[in-house]
């Protein structure tokens, strides 16, 4: 399952960093860095309730799930 | 080196001939010809227009947005051979079933469209509405066409999925270079054969050469044929920037001889994209160049994502340092490491462009990075 | 239950509503600074904000419904719709009505978020900013009759606590994060 970010709707505000760290580090100015250098990185399957919450979390609506 | 068998520049009277309507056979032709995007992708044509036929109530789209500063071959064709262009257009529309038809167009060649749509008094099957294009570089982004198109902004869009099956308001969309058009209108006319194998690019060669402008060539000319095309070097040149500035530092050696086609320049991590070429002298420095081509980028970023609006200026900033030789040894590295942090983020490939150019500027001009660390350049000029 | 336990449970889950509702308008304040906040994180921040909003709506419903069972409150159920019609202090009144209806529309969009899009939630999510002020001179209009000094004590202490988070969310620094991780280990 892929983790899709709108760029153009991320801010930055960090949300997702905390939830999944294994998937998206912080880049220096906030915004989320793929941990595996992907455009759409992959997350495992013990991970995915977290990313939901991420996805569900996100203030402005940045991510979504495929 | 064989010449280009049907030649854009130059084409002979177009209108005196009925426009060559051919339904959807138009699409077995283009596969039979191979012909390829025009705009930078290299994508094959019949594929992109194949796949938006079978789509519902498809949308055509022109792109004469250039954007690029060091390309001129689109305003080129728009101004000269406007007719073929908007062949082409008719021709695509028609193999797809168009229910929409859009041009997208830069202010200045606006009024020479205008001029010569109304001399085409009944030769259109299909109306083509106008759009106007923003002076800016990401403007000939495929997203920032669409949502130009749409009545926004023309800054690129998030991604949801393929804009050949869901584009300008959700419906298939088929957004093609304007050089890609009007070579679809020579296909039509004279037939595939004749195109393949002998088709042509426009390239638009500057820098040091003698005749700077837009010329014609057959694709895998090599490189230092089409520097002669234009007249020859000026001066000693150090090195080609090949494909504009997203594309790639080829050092004169390699560039010379360097086929111009995607196969030729792969091998290079080089792609001919718009078919651009700056011929870059030993007078200047090759740093210099490119922390001035990384500044303009990164002021050109539409800013809507934090990756590129943050890490092209800290990037240029950097690279501007480099460039005055400050001697800091952390440089190339600060370097290195914003390239890898701004790659692959972002809603469209702005800042993997400035990446792959910045990436082989490092390599060609190591020397002068030693030179510059030290205090020094090897150039003439250079401050 | 008896007339005067309804009342005064009537009366206490509303105070305890604009406390709470007060205390959800601060941590959505909060929850945009996107900053942790009293050692919690981010998300935190964000599950709190959400879930005293459902908490004051419960007491906000009971506050309601409590008034509309109660015969000696002037609340009939068509006033729990219809604002400036009841029978006593109709504008104060009315005011409540109003300040529910925009909580129940914040809250609505806000569950259903994802399916009418950020641009809309956003819109209606703004109506908060109504909301408060509105709740607040329906607890003052409604509430002070008997003039007791402790309810005019909470009221002020929301007022005051919003006007902090205002005046915190209107200041030059709210919206800059501290980087992360300062440049790169020194490099500029």
């Amino acid at each position: 399952m892929k983790l899709h970010i709108d760029w153009t709707a991320c801010d930055g505000r960090g949300t997702c960093t905390e939830l999944i760290p294994e998937v998206l580090a912080q880049d220096p100015w906030g915004y989320p860095l793929p941990v595996d250098g992907s455009r759409q990185p992959e997350v495992p399957p013990d991970l995915e309730s977290f990313t939901r919450r991420a996805v569900a979390y996100c203030p402005r609506l940045a991510l979504r799930l495929r | 080196m064989t010449a280009v068998a049907t030649p854009l520049l130059g084409a002979a009277d177009w209108l005196s001939e009925p426009l060559p309507w051919q339904g959807r056979r138009l699409i077995g032709s283009l596969e039979r010809a191979g012909l390829t995007g025009r705009g930078g992708a290299g994508f094959p044509t019949w594929r992109k227009v194949a796949a938006v036929a079978v789509g519902h109530r498809p949308v055509v789209i022109g792109n004469g947005a250039e954007g690029e500063p060091a390309s001129a071959k689109d305003r080129t064709l728009l101004t000269t051979v406007p007719h073929l262009v908007l062949d082409g257009l008719q021709l695509a529309a028609e193999a797809v079933g168009a229910v929409d038809c859009y041009l997208y167009l830069p202010g200045p060649v606006t009024g020479h469209i205008t001029r010569a749509m109304a001399e085409r008094a009944g030769r259109d099957r299909f109306a083509v509405t106008l759009v106007p294009a923003p002076d800016t570089f990401i403007a000939g982004e495929e997203s920032a066409v669409i949502a130009a198109v749409a009545g926004g902004r023309a800054l690129p869009t998030d991604k949801v999925g393929l804009v050949v099956e869901s584009g300008l308001r959700g419906r298939p969309t088929l957004v093609q270079n304007v050089e890609t058009l009007a070579r679809m209108a020579l296909i039509a006319r004279y037939g595939p054969d004749l195109f393949r194998g002998h088709g042509g690019f426009l390239s638009t060669v500057s820098g040091a050469v003698v005749a700077p402008g837009v010329y014609e060539a057959p694709q895998g000319i090599p490189i230092g044929h089409l520097l002669e095309l234009a007249g020859g070097p000026a001066t000693a040149l150090a090195a080609v920037l090949v494909g504009g500035y997203h594309g790639t530092w080829l050092p004169i050696a390699d560039a010379v001889s360097a086929p111009m086609s995607a196969a030729g320049l792969a091998p290079f991590g080089a792609t001919p994209g718009a078919g651009v070429l700056y011929a870059l002298p030993t007078a200047l420095c090759g740093l210099v160049e490119t922390a001035r081509i990384t500044d303009y980028l990164a002021q050109q970023s539409a800013k809507q994502c934090g990756p590129c609006r943050n890490g092209l200026p800290a990037m240029a900033d950097t690279l501007r340092r480099l460039a005055d030789r400050e001697r800091d040894g952390r440089l190339p590295d600060h370097v290195a490491r914003l390239a890898a942090l701004v790659a692959n983020r972002g809603a469209c490939h702005h800042p993997d462009g400035v990446v792959r150019m910045v990436r082989s500027a490092m390599r060609v001009f190591a020397t002068e990075i030693d030179a510059h660390l030290a205090g020094r350049c090897s150039t003439m000029e250079g401050r | 239950m008896t007339t005067a336990a309804l009342w005064y449970v009537g009366r206490g889950t509303g105070v305890v509503a604009l406390v709470l509702f007060s205390v959800v308008v601060a941590l959505g304040i909060a929850t945009r600074a996107a900053r942790p906040l009293f050692g919690l994180p981010r998300f935190a921040v964000l599950a709190v904000h959400r879930g005293a909003s459902l908490l004051s709506l419960v007491f906000l419903v009971i506050h309601v419904f409590t008034m509309v069972l109660d015969p000696s409150a002037p609340l009939r159920l068509v006033d729990v719709i219809v604002p400036f019609a009841g029978p006593y202090r109709p504008f104060w009144l009315g005011l409540g009505t109003v300040a529910a209806e925009l909580v129940v529309a914040v809250i609505v969009t806000s569950l259903s978020r994802h399916r009418i899009g950020y641009r809309a939630w956003r819109f209606v999510h703004w109506a908060a900013y109504v909301m408060w002020p509105v709740a607040v001179a329906h607890a003052i209009g409604t509430g002070t009759d008997n003039g007791r000094l402790w309810l005019w004590l909470t009221v002020a202490g929301c007022v005051a606590l919003i006007g902090v988070c205002i005046g915190w969310r209107l200041s030059t620094g709210f919206a800059v994060r501290p980087q992360v991780a300062r440049q790169l280990a020194g490099v500029r």
